[in-house]
């Protein structure tokens, strides 16, 4: 009888407990997997895609590695963000995020995350994470690159939990671009980084040597294999959270490969034997070249048009010369005038540059924002061709004479005399040196022209200030004006030309803070385009950096990959990593 | 060909070079700076002797060149209108031996241009760059072998003369210098130098350098001589009739030396130039726009300039009989000097 109570309790026991995993099963199961549909043509599975780095990614950490670009490749092709700039339409559109609200005020947003979505090891995602991850990026302890961009201009971010799929962000007020700001903060697995956050050891997290299982994220790829000094290897995420019109789920390929290819050359050179499927940043000199033999090889390259890098001259405006580098402040009266800077500009041939640097294949500059922003571009800033009696008449008027061997002096009689340096290592800004050294020489100006080794070019131009004037190119991370605060507001840390200001040197200077500062609040779109057209047509008067020129985006693929859609912001190629894949075979 | 036509012919060679270099300004049609920005890497210019209706019109021409809208550097040669190439032509200013001058050895009327060599990523022409570079690598290997030879001479003769204590140390310095990483050195000079210098100034430092850390190999070389001619019994029967020191150095051993001396030369003048051309080419010699061979060489590090503007080996090619020429050189003094009587 005893038996049978022990039998009936244990057939008991065992029916309760699978009754409670079914419900805990059927549960989770009811939490219906949403999935993005992507907009790319259908395509099959299967292959590899080999790409090519300049140097080795230096980690897979999200929080610490973002910065560094040849981690960033990588890192991105992992991860996913809440809110996603197309790089294409460069307007933000649902990821993580499903859909979200924002009060009247702009101060809150509620986001609502896509559910039942898996990491890449199989575990669920939910607010948890998002919650977690932010509160990592915004741990001051953690020096997180993020951080400086989620709480620009001394506005911080609070997040909140309102349900497992519910977040709200807060801003301490308004920004215009807050839904960009979401674009690359990458969510990470609470489940895996909780522990080393909570040690305080998460910078040493996730890095080459990191076995691939404690690895995951919600992007396209999940790590596999590292070779030291030689490649990276990524494999197809199983869980990715999108899929084709056919309802096939992304991605396509089944490993990416990141080769360690050390020069621009190595890689043209690779790409053209077709070791390297993908290329981007391609120098005008390497696309003329590989152009040749396009259809032969089957690969086929493409100009994007403008990027938003913008290459300019700078001159030293910086205040804290005096007494400590006497020469320079002397010389310093000469590039603070308005009208000298002006007639540098007007002298200088940006069609011969643009010829002759980029092959005709770039676009000369006015002011800093380049035709491939189609967000922000002020197209009627006057494009003036270059004009060497104009520059003459604002040199005189500006009290500057000639001497009789024609040498350009200023009223003390003291010949206009200076230096350009530039980074020895770039080809392109030495040869706009050479070129803007031989039109200034038509002005009777001494100019001589001086490759630093790159280090010691930032040094010079962010430290020391011991430089008269250089040449410089800048790369907007982003269509948004935002993305250019730190060069336009005085108080910003790549304001290059006056370094550490306390206070707007000049009353144009304070104009910019002003309009920099209103349009970051303004909501409204055609409004604040008005105000950031204002700086454009500031910086293209005042000339406190005198733009040039700008490379065009040059890119190559293999004719076989399906779906490639290259465009002008960074991740140029591998944006749309997880609808690549091979066409026939 | 026989030894002695040979060393003849280097000799003349050799002239040729350094006369056309010295006359750069007039033998180069257009100023080394000058940057023609329609036509960058533009091929060599195509000297006609035939008329477009095949007739000779007795006199070399040459058409003038369309760049081709769509392809960079692609250049088409315009044949609606025939450019006579003119002799002693007015031009650029240029310097001739401290006098200001106008006239160039040949040229082509305006619009036309002439382009021997091509030209290069600047619209600049080769031609003129050759010679004026060719001014700045040839002297800087002379004038940094000179000054080499002068040093190792003076430190080789003092060291093997008077030997014991001033021997030992002298060369120690000797292989000091020997082992001395030089170009790693070079590049933290470089970086201490002031950023704005002149030229002029650069190609004299430049020289210097060269020049001050080569002298270890020839001094060595000298002091063996030396030592050896110091115990030479008319040395020794001149010094009993109470002959100096400087005496005895300058009549019987330094002339002794001279076969060391003339030989060394011919080997490291074209060294120097080699080193001239390797600083400059990895942007320590004289800064741009002047030419020299090295710096007009440095834009073959890039690819696409080595894959597809040949006219730009130019520099490398004149090296050719440079070296050739001071080569037999070396080899006639060599056997003429040391071993000869």
């Amino acid at each position: 009888m005893r038996k049978d109570i022990y039998l009936a309790l244990l057939a008991l026991a065992l029916v309760l407990f699978t009754a409670a995993t079914w419900a805990q099963t059927s549960k989770s199961a009811a939490v219906k997997e949403e999935l993005q549909t992507s907009t790319g043509e259908a395509g099959q599975y299967g292959g590899r895609l080999v790409v090519s780095q300049r140097a080795e990614a230096k980690t897979l950490n999200a929080v610490t590695g973002i910065d560094q670009r040849l981690s960033r490749e990588v890192i991105f092709r992992m991860h996913a963000d809440l809110i996603h700039i197309n790089r294409v339409t460069q307007r933000t559109e649902p990821a993580l995020a499903k859909s979200w609200t924002v009060s009247k005020d702009g101060r809150q947003y509620t986001i609502h995350l896509r559910r039942g979505i898996r990491f890449s090891d199989g575990q669920p995602f939910n607010a948890d994470d998002v919650v977690f991850s932010f509160q990592v990026y915004l741990d001051e302890k953690v020096h997180s690159p993020q951080r400086d961009l989620l709480i620009a201009r001394g506005q911080s971010i609070t997040v909140q939990k309102l349900d497992p799929y519910t977040v709200l962000f807060k801003l301490a007020q308004p920004d215009a671009a807050a839904e960009r700001l979401f674009d690359s903060v990458d969510i990470l697995p609470k489940h895996l980084l909780e522990k080393s956050y909570q040690d305080g050891t998460l910078a040493q997290a996730w890095s080459l040597t990191t076995p691939p299982d404690q690895i995951a994220g919600l992007g396209p790829f999940r790590f596999k294999k590292y070779v030291p000094g030689q490649q990276i290897t990524l494999e197809r995420n199983p869980y990715y959270w999108k899929v084709d019109a056919k309802d096939n789920r992304l991605p396509y390929l089944d490993e990416i490969t990141f080769l360690v290819v050390a020069s621009e050359d190595a890689e043209a050179i690779r790409f053209q034997t077709g070791d390297i499927d993908v290329i981007s940043r391609l120098s005008s000199e390497n696309y003329a070249l590989l152009a040749k033999d396009q259809e032969s090889r089957g690969y086929r390259l493409q100009d994007l048009g403008p990027g938003l890098e913008y290459n300019f001259i700078l001159f030293n405006l910086n205040d804290d010369t005096a007494g400590r580098l006497p020469d320079i402040a002397r010389k310093q009266t000469w590039f603070r005038e308005v009208k000298f800077r002006q007639a540098v500009s007007a002298a200088i041939d940006r069609t011969g540059i643009v010829r002759l640097v980029y092959q005709g294949r770039g676009e000369p500059l006015w002011a800093q924002v380049t035709a491939g922003n189609k967000l922000s571009l002020n197209s009627s800033i006057p494009k003036p061709a270059q004009s060497l009696s104009r520059a003459r008449e604002l040199l005189q008027s500006a009290g500057f004479t000639w001497n009789k061997d024609g040498k350009l002096q200023d009223h003390n009689g003291q010949v206009v005399e200076f230096s350009i340096i530039s980074s020895s290592s770039n080809s392109q800004r030495m040869q706009i040196a050479n070129i803007v050294q031989q039109d200034l020489a038509k002005l009777g100006m001494q100019v001589s022209v001086v490759p630093l080794e790159f280090r010691s070019f930032v040094q010079r131009v962010t430290q020391t200030h011991d430089y008269e004037a250089a040449v410089m190119g800048l790369l907007s991370g982003d269509v948004d004006p935002n993305a250019d605060m730190n060069v336009w507001l005085s108080s910003g840390a790549t304001h290059l030309w006056n370094l550490g200001e306390k206070q707007p040197a000049t009353p144009w200077e304070a104009e910019i803070d002003k309009l920099m500062e209103q349009q970051a609040v303004t909501l409204n779109y055609e409004a604040r385009k008005k105000l950031y057209d204002r700086v454009q047509e500031i910086v293209a008067e005042q000339l406190p950096i005198i733009c040039v020129a700008g490379p065009n985006i040059l890119v190559g693929s293999k004719k076989r990959l399906g779906n490639f859609r290259p465009a002008v912001l960074d991740h140029y190629t591998l944006h749309n990593v997880e609808e690549l894949f091979w066409k026939g075979k | 060909m026989s030894k002695r036509r040979m060393v003849r012919l280097a000799v003349v060679l050799l002239s040729l070079l350094y006369g056309g270099v010295l006359l750069a300004g007039f033998l180069a049609p257009y100023d080394p700076a000058e940057q023609d920005r329609e036509h960058p890497f533009a091929p060599p210019t195509r000297v006609h002797f035939v008329g477009p209706e095949g007739k000779l019109p007795l006199w070399p021409f040459i058409y003038g060149l369309k760049p081709s809208p769509d392809n960079f550097a692609g250049y088409q040669e315009d044949h609606s209108h025939t450019f006579p190439i003119r002799l002693f032509v007015s031009g650029d200013n240029y310097d001739l031996l401290g006098l200001p001058c106008r006239l160039h050895f040949f040229g082509i009327d305006e619009p036309g241009r002439i382009f021997l060599l091509g030209t290069d990523g600047y619209g600049r022409d080769q031609f003129s760059r050759l010679l004026w570079g060719g001014r700045i690598s040839l002297l800087a290997g002379l004038i940094a072998a000179a000054l080499s030879l002068l040093l190792g001479m003076i430190l080789g003769a003092v060291s093997g003369y008077f030997g014991g204590l001033v021997d030992d140390a002298l060369m120690r310095l000797v292989e000091l210098f020997l082992a001395m990483p030089w170009l790693y050195l070079l590049f933290a000079v470089r970086a201490f130098l002031p950023l704005h210098i002149s030229p002029t100034v650069a190609f004299l430092l430049l020289v210097a350098v060269i020049g001050i850390v080569g002298w270890a190999r020839p001094a060595r070389l000298i002091r063996g001589v030396v030592l050896s001619a110091r115990e030479r019994k008319y040395v020794l029967a001149a010094r009993g009739f109470g002959a100096s020191d400087f005496y005895l150095l300058r009549r019987h051993i330094l002339p002794q030396t001279m076969g060391v001396f003339l030989t060394q030369a011919a080997l490291l003048i074209p060294q120097y130039i080699l080193a001239e051309v390797t600083l400059s080419f990895l942007g320590l010699g004289v800064g741009e726009p002047v030419p020299s061979w090295g710096n007009m060489l440095g834009s073959l590090q890039q690819y696409h300039v080595l894959a597809s503007y040949w006219w730009m080996l130019a520099p490398a090619l004149a090296l050719v009989p440079v070296f050739w020429g001071y080569h037999v050189l070396a080899d006639f003094l060599h056997e003429r000097l040391e071993f000869g009587d």
